[in-house]
């Protein structure tokens, strides 16, 4: 294949990669994270898959047999096992603003600068060789597929151009945000969307050789039985195969937590301490399917190219090749690609944080000149600082990719890079469970480990490639055949990785517990040693707990962190620090509280031994006695428990007060009611006394009205007086039948009879308006139970409310009765002029409706249809209205009977 | 009889009744008399003439006084009328709304004619802002 488009396929998934972190940016600035979500968390932790994942798996299939698996087998007990460690470390981070592992464990030991440099430098020498690792992957794959020759002139690489397009990508995603802390979630949504892509290139290769070129595994199994060296692949070894299981499972372990790679995606990244629990399940199963067809893999590679001398590492390529299926080809190539890169990102930003924290910013604020830059822009010089971090870095990787990896196999690289990462355990494990833990003993411990590790593994690779000579490994170092790096003190029997992890974390291990306990804590690394044993407990309250005891000008504070966080974000700070903590910051001196916060803040942008550094710079620290300290931590967790005390209290109290009110409440509306009910009452009696007075008053003045004209006022006034006492007796029986005061009797009521009463009551009034009455009664009503009057009250009330609207001379009043579903129903319907729809439901309410309502109901209605609604309702049943404006009215009751 | 030429009022109420008293009162001291029963009368009659005294109900069907007010208040047309909310609403709240939405007086009701005759009056000739 050409290797222009390859180079192009390589560089159109680099941009493809680009706009998904840009996306994804773009989509956390208006605050619609997709980041923050337990399935990105949990595929971007599967980082951890690497090229060796990818190309080397089937290699160390086609040497070791199942030991590939243990690479994989001790995350997945991480996930299961050690998810309190991890959370444990999460919430420490979280709390004390830790951005990788260097600062973890310097912070833990009291600060220390010279323990962060040591962790760097051990990241350093993990992450540079397992990046060369990676580009060794994509070098050879690219180099396998155009069939092109490795070529060590670098500017004719193709490799140094992708090297370069990857440092320019890392250095956009990487150095976006300075503080460390505010996360990369472009990043992880690269890193998730890559580990998606690798594991579907994976399954396409397998399904493809597995189902394609063989019918299945079985066939597969049963070819291969017939070679003897796939025969070895299925057999532990006797003497080291149980113990060689359990390092590297266990080594794989200790990597997955502390590789620089992972402490970033599943520490530094984590969004939410929840995610793990869908990680827990989700991550292995994603382990389980990437390695699910491995072992076929290998299989189908020995049983199709035999004795042909063909680098395993790179069968995945090479079978689909042999039978020319080059989109397939290319298809794997592109999974290895986005393992390779993915690994390259994530590892070169968690150890370029590292460098530029503990490596090169506490050299540039040694020198004297940097104050004067680093105040012009502290936060550019910061991302200066980490950019040249990442070309370094990746830029180093390439080169001991050029000159080291040729020699050896993806699985060793990796494994070296693993044992050197495992140092980490006792310190950081230590230092979380136990408080004892020093700084001399990290220290000492993590070098003696590491040096183990270089006599262990890297002496015996110098002489492989010939730079000291054999008789290291005869006879042992100074000829001393205790100290021969594959047999240290005459251990045998384990292969050389096991045998290293072994004896490197048996001095680490020693001299941490040993040198931990002749040495004794400092105030700083005790109050540093309680707030990570204890996290759980102080995390809340973490800005409480602080032992300092110092002096600090707020304002240098100030100036000191509007330098790295800006002005406006520095006063917003201060002023939610102020009255979360009750702190006044008018004080010239600052609280030691708000020293320490300030602190932790800058240890999120420039590491935890920088912000030291710079904090002591501005304040004149006093020694504060271990003891001190400890009454300090006491009193603050005394503090916490009565707080939660209070918390309780004041819980039961809310509860207790919304009791109350909403008691209140109801007291409150039953009043308002009634405020609206005398509100309406005065309101309909004022009126007609309006016109009573007024027009008394005009007949008084006007001695010289006319006669008709007085005689229309008074008739007016006679008019108003009787709706005046009308409506008095309505209040007054709406008041009986609302108290209960009123008992409805209990009469055999033949309704016929009633309706036949009420409109002869009303005949004559109806004759003198010309309006005709219709009656419409099915025979056989039956009777039933209730107060006689009561009924004739409705009865009427409706009869003459449709008479007044009728128009004269023209209108007529139709009544209905009849039963359905053992119900009596009486419809009173006229063609007068309606109700709108407004109204409908207003003209049986005795109140208006809303506090504030002003619009009135239509007049004249008075409050005769709320008491017949009253009426039915205390004989069970219902009383509506029907109506169109223009088109009259049709007004219902129905009385359930009862059978 | 008071002669107060060509000086138009406004009454608009929901209460026959009390539109036969204003009506009555009004026409004695010699205004030209519209009446308007309901808010979207009022609206109409207002846009149409003019008028430079409103007597103005607040509880009537459809649009109330208040609405009223504001609409004579707002409209650059109508803003030197002056307007007297007649109202059987009397709580002190309910008289603060009538100021806030633009009143220039508030009487309750039941009113005296013959105080409300002399402030009607006083406002026709300017006496009273």
């Amino acid at each position: 294949m050409n290797s222009y488009i390859l180079g192009l396929i390589s560089i159109y998934y680099l941009a493809f990669l680009f706009i998904v972190a840009y996306q994804a940016e773009q989509k956390s600035k208006r605050d619609k994270s997709i980041v923050s979500n337990a399935n990105i968390y949990a595929l971007s932790l599967a980082v951890y898959c690497t090229a060796w994942t990818f190309y080397g798996s089937v290699g160390r299939a086609a040497t070791d047999g199942l030991d590939f698996l243990t690479v994989y087998i001790g995350p997945t007990l991480v996930m299961f096992l050690a998810i309190p460690i991890l959370l444990k470390i999460i919430r420490i981070c979280k709390t004390q603003r830790l951005t990788s592992i260097a600062d973890f464990i310097s912070s833990r030991y009291g600060k220390n600068r010279s323990l962060g440099v040591l962790v760097t430098i051990i990241c350093l020498l993990s992450g540079i060789p397992y990046i060369a690792l990676q580009l060794k992957a994509i070098s050879n794959s690219f180099g396998i597929l155009t069939k092109s020759l490795q070529n060590n002139n670098i500017l004719t690489d193709h490799t140094f151009y992708i090297v370069i397009i990857l440092i320019l990508f890392t250095i956009l995603f990487g150095t976006r945000n300075v503080e460390a802390t505010e996360r990369h979630e472009g990043m992880v949504a690269a890193i998730a969307t890559e580990s998606i892509i690798k594991l579907i290139a994976f399954l396409a290769i397998g399904i493809y050789v597995t189902y394609w070129l063989f019918d299945g595994f079985e066939d597969i199994f049963s070819k291969a039985n017939i070679i003897h060296a796939a025969k070895q692949n299925f057999v532990l070894d006797k003497d080291s195969g149980m113990s060689k299981w359990f390092w590297h499972t266990f080594l794989a372990m200790m990597a997955f937590m502390f590789l620089p790679r992972q402490f970033q995606v599943a520490v530094v990244e984590n969004v939410d301490e929840k995610y793990i629990n869908r990680a827990m399940w989700l991550f292995p199963l994603y382990m389980l399917l990437i390695n699910i067809f491995v072992m076929p893999i290998t299989l189908a590679g020995e049983i199709i190219f035999g004795d042909k001398a063909m680098n395993s590492d790179l069968y995945v390529l090479s079978i689909p090749l042999n039978y020319s299926d080059e989109f397939l080809a290319i298809i794997t190539y592109i999974g290895g690609f986005s393992a390779a890169t993915g690994m390259i990102i994530v590892e070169t930003i968690a150890i370029s944080v590292m460098v530029s924290n503990n490596l090169l910013m506490p050299i540039f604020l040694g020198i004297p000149a940097s104050k004067e830059i680093i105040n012009l822009n502290p936060s550019q010089v910061i991302q200066y600082m980490r950019r040249l971090a990442i070309a370094l870095i990746i830029f180093l990787g390439y080169l001991y990719f050029k000159f080291i990896t040729e020699k050896y196999s993806l699985v060793s690289i990796g494994m070296t890079a693993f044992v050197v990462v495992a140092q980490f355990a006792p310190s950081v494990l230590g230092g979380i469970f136990w408080k004892r833990g020093t700084q001399k003993g990290a220290m000492i411990g993590l070098i003696g480990g590491t040096v183990i590790w270089f006599f262990t593994l890297i002496i015996p690779s110098l002489v492989s490639s010939g730079v000291l000579s054999e008789a290291i490994m005869t006879n042992g170092l100074f000829g001393n055949s205790l100290l021969k790096p594959y047999e240290l003190f005459g251990m045998q029997g384990m292969d050389n990785i096991s045998h290293a992890t072994f004896w490197t974390l048996f001095f680490n291990t020693a001299l941490y517990f040993f040198c931990s306990l002749c040495t004794k804590p400092t105030s700083i690394e005790h109050n540093q040693a309680v707030l990570f044993v204890d996290v759980f407990h102080y995390s809340k309250g973490i800005e409480n707990s602080v032992a300092w005891r110092g002096k600090a000008l707020v304002s240098d504070l100030k100036s000191l962190l509007e330098s790295f966080l800006g002005s406006n974000r520095t006063e917003r700070i201060i002023r939610v620090f102020a009255t979360r903590n009750n702190v006044n910051m008018q004080n010239r001196y600052a609280d030691a509280r708000f020293v320490n916060y300030s602190e932790k803040l800058l240890a999120g942008i420039v590491g935890t031994a920088s912000a030291r550094m710079m904090v002591s710079s501005v304040s004149k620290e006093e020694d504060i006695s271990l003891d001190e300290v400890v009454a300090i931590l006491k009193k603050s967790q005394e503090l916490m428990e009565v707080n939660k005390e209070l918390k309780q209290k004041s819980q039961e109290l809310k509860q207790l007060t919304e009791q109350l009110q909403a008691a209140n409440e109801q007291l409150l509306l039953t009043d308002k009611l009634k405020d609206d009910f005398l509100a309406t009452v005065t309101h309909e009696i004022r009126t007609p006394l309006t016109s009573i007075k007024a027009l008394s008053e005009i007949l008084y003045d006007n001695d010289d009205l006319e006669h008709e004209e007085r005689q229309h006022f008074l008739s007016t006034i006679i008019k108003e007086s009787d709706r005046l006492s009308r409506l008095i007796n309505q209040v007054l029986d709406l008041e009986k039948l609302e108290s209960g005061k009123v008992r409805v009797l209990s009469e055999t009521i033949d309704l016929q009879e009633i309706i036949e009463d009420s409109v002869e009551t009303i005949e004559q009034l109806a004759k003198e308006k010309g309006v005709k009455i219709k009656k419409i009664i099915d025979k056989n009503l039956p009777v039933f139970n209730g107060d006689k009057d009561r009924m004739m009250q409705v009865m009427l009330n409706l009869l003459s409310n449709a008479l007044k609207f009728t128009e004269a001379q023209k209108g007529s009043i139709t009544i209905t009765a009849y039963v359905e579903d053992n119900n009596l129903y009486v419809n009173v319907i006229d063609d007068g002029s309606g109700i709108s729809k407004d109204y409908q439901e207003l003209i049986f309410d005795k109140f208006y409706q809303a506090h504030d309502q002003t619009i009135r109901k239509p007049k004249g209605s008075g409050l005769g249809l709320a008491i017949s609604k009253r009426i039915i309702e205390l004989h069970n049943g219902k009383i509506w209205v029907e109506s169109k404006v223009n088109k009259g009215s049709k007004f219902s009751f129905t009385i359930p009977i009862n059978t | 009889m008071n002669i107060q030429k060509n000086i138009k009022v406004l009454i608009v109420d929901d209460e026959p009744n009390i539109l036969l008293s204003l009506e009555f009162l009004m026409k004695k001291e010699g205004f030209i008399v519209f009446i308007a029963r309901d808010g979207e009368e009022a609206f109409d009659i207002i846009k149409r003439e003019h008028p430079k005294i409103v007597l103005l109900d607040i509880m009537m069907p459809k649009v109330d006084g208040y609405e009223v007010c504001k609409f004579i208040k707002q409209n650059k047309d109508s803003a030197e009328t002056k307007v007297i909310f007649l109202s059987a609403k009397s709580k002190e709240a309910d008289i603060e709304k009538g100021y806030s939405v633009g009143a220039d007086l508030y009487i309750p009701k039941p009113f005296s004619t013959r105080d409300l005759v002399k402030k009607v009056n006083m406002m026709a000739s300017g006496v009273v802002a």
